[in-house]
């Protein structure tokens, strides 16, 4: 337990140490989020766009 | 001179012919160099108006207006031509397309970045740069405006035709101005210090160069995609 | 016949079936060599003589950085692609590279300006380094500017494709001018880090972190590419298909 509370610690760098590694965990998400969004996104103006070329013809 | 004209003709012909449309349109050449002038007063009323304390800041009033008025000049470099559809006809005139922007640039920059460095002794001087250094001042600003023109082209034809183009012009040139404003702002610190300014002055006439030999191949290229 | 693969990546249908047979493989070698990064760095590495635990912030911050060049130059040599062929497959890589080299940019900064302050005593120092990187942040929202601005799409994948090209030009101009201008302004001494020969108890999570963060970036640029295929696309069979089976994947993953 004492090892895990030092660990956090991070000397006393813990502050630094955990934002720097939050945020970029953080970002990664958030990337994958997006890059996730923006396909389903494309995907359903590619499909839409087709359904309107079909019930054109 | 018969048959088609040589190139240097071309130039001349689109040059005396911007000239002339310029001058008719009237003083909207000269708010750039008003614009100049009213930022470079706002450095003495907002940071000292002490002549000694202002020197220290007069390279960055003088590099920092010079470009955000370079700026604001650019939106007049092709929107009208590109209105009225004088760019199409020279992307299809056969013509290498980048001389002729060239050439357009060279006039842009005889309308509204001469003035400025013309104006700049004065404007330094208010500042609190000594007399002697003045006249060195002015081969910077020539060297470092007539990049920032070419610079500037290169944004102004990127953005052509857009509705929101001015903050974006901003956003796209400014960083790609760094170059030029480090080195010029660089010399010309030196030169009220009253040191040698050489290197960075070879420094800014080596970006200068690179400019002027490849600027007018991004700008045709722009252009070419916008009008296309 | 050397040439074949480009000649094949070059054609959209091809291209999407490849991206999408690749993706898991990538985006799982990702995960897997970054959460073992993160360990190893963060539990097992040893800490540093000279900077304690705080080194450790590197663990991110160096491959955030080498994210967002590398991730620029891909932008840009894929521009440099797409308009000298007329390849939209290119346009679409290069497309997708501006958010993740915008937001890993962002990261570097952060992260070296929470390094920063530990280490120098404050959060910004005009550094060469974190000049650069912030003039390149702003190069990212230039060109994500831009394009949204355009309506149209192949020109917005035009005009996009020359600035960056124009950008990468003058990367190296800027930071040579950056640093030639911190040389002249004499900025404090900036802490040195000791001699380059890292242990390699400490190198090795940190060589997994950049491989983790160069196969997370080439996933998610393929996994946008694939998206930004399917809105330059106009007709073919092999959309209705592509399509059809992508909105049955999400819908059943929902």
């Amino acid at each position: 337990m004492e090892a895990f509370l030092t660990w956090l610690a991070m000397g006393k760098y813990a502050l630094y140490v955990w934002s720097s590694f939050g945020l970029t965990v953080a970002v990664v998400l958030l990337n994958i989020h997006w890059a996730r969004r923006s396909f389903r996104d494309a995907s359903e103006v590619a499909r839409r766009r087709l359904a309107m070329r079909r019930s054109d013809q | 001179m018969s048959g088609t004209p040589s190139l240097f003709e071309m130039a001349r012909l689109q040059m005396v012919r911007d000239l002339r449309l310029a001058l008719r349109r009237g003083g909207e050449w000269l708010q750039p160099l008003v614009f100049f002038l009213v930022i470079t007063t706002l450095f003495p009323l907002t940071f000292d108006s002490q002549l000694s304390r202002l020197r220290d800041v007069a390279p960055a009033a003088l590099w920092v207006s010079a470009l955000l008025s370079s700026l604001l000049a650019l939106e007049l470099l092709f929107r009208d031509d590109a209105l009225d559809g004088t760019l199409e006809q020279l992307a299809v005139s056969g013509t290498p397309l980048s001389w002729v922007l060239l050439a357009k640039t060279a006039v842009h920059w005889l309308l509204t970045g001469l003035p400025l460095v013309l104006m700049a002794p004065v404007v330094a001087g208010a500042l609190g740069a000594p007399y002697e250094a003045i006249p060195g001042l002015l081969l910077p600003l020539a060297l470092g405006s007539i990049t920032l023109s070419l610079i500037g082209a290169i944004g102004a034809a990127l953005t052509l035709g857009l509705r929101r183009g001015g903050v974006l012009l901003g956003l796209l040139t400014l960083p790609l101005t760094v170059p030029v404003m480090i080195f010029g702002a660089g010399a010309s610190v030196r030169i009220i210090a009253g040191q040698s300014a050489a290197g960075p002055l070879y420094l800014l006439a080596a970006v200068a160069v690179l400019a002027l030999a490849l600027a007018p191949l991004a700008i045709a290229a722009a252009v070419r995609i916008n009008v296309e | 016949m050397t040439w074949l693969w480009f000649h094949k990546l070059a054609s959209p249908p091809h291209f999407y079936r490849i991206a999408g047979r690749w993706l898991p493989w990538l985006g799982w070698s990702a995960a897997v060599l970054g959460v073992t990064g993160l360990v190893w760095g963060l539990v097992l590495a040893p800490s540093d003589y000279q900077q304690g635990e705080g080194y450790r912030i590197l663990y991110v911050h160096a491959p955030s950085a080498w994210l967002s060049t590398f991730t620029y130059t891909t932008m840009a040599v894929s521009a440099a692609v797409g308009l000298v062929w007329r390849m939209n497959v290119a346009h679409s890589v290069s497309a997708s590279c501006a958010p993740l080299g915008a937001s890993f940019t962002f990261v570097a900064l952060a992260t070296g300006s929470l390094w920063g302050k530990p280490m120098w005593g404050t959060w910004w120092e005009w550094d060469p380094r974190l000049t650069s990187e912030l003039l390149l942040l702003f190069l990212y929202l230039g060109y994500m500017g831009l394009r949204s601005a355009i309506e149209d799409q192949t020109r917005a994948d035009r005009v996009c494709a020359l600035l960056a090209i124009v950008g990468v030009v003058n990367v190296p101009i800027i930071y040579y001018s950056v640093e030639w201008w911190n040389s002249l302004h004499q900025a404090p001494s900036v802490m040195k880090f000791g001699k380059p020969t890292m242990p390699a108890s400490m190198l090795v999570p940190l060589l997994m972190m950049f491989a983790a963060g160069t196969l997370f970036a080439a996933t998610m640029v393929l996994m946008r590419a694939r998206g930004e295929i399917l809105r330059r696309e106009r007709v073919g069979t092999w959309l209705e298909a592509a399509v059809g089976e992508s909105v049955a994947l999400t819908g059943e993953k929902r």
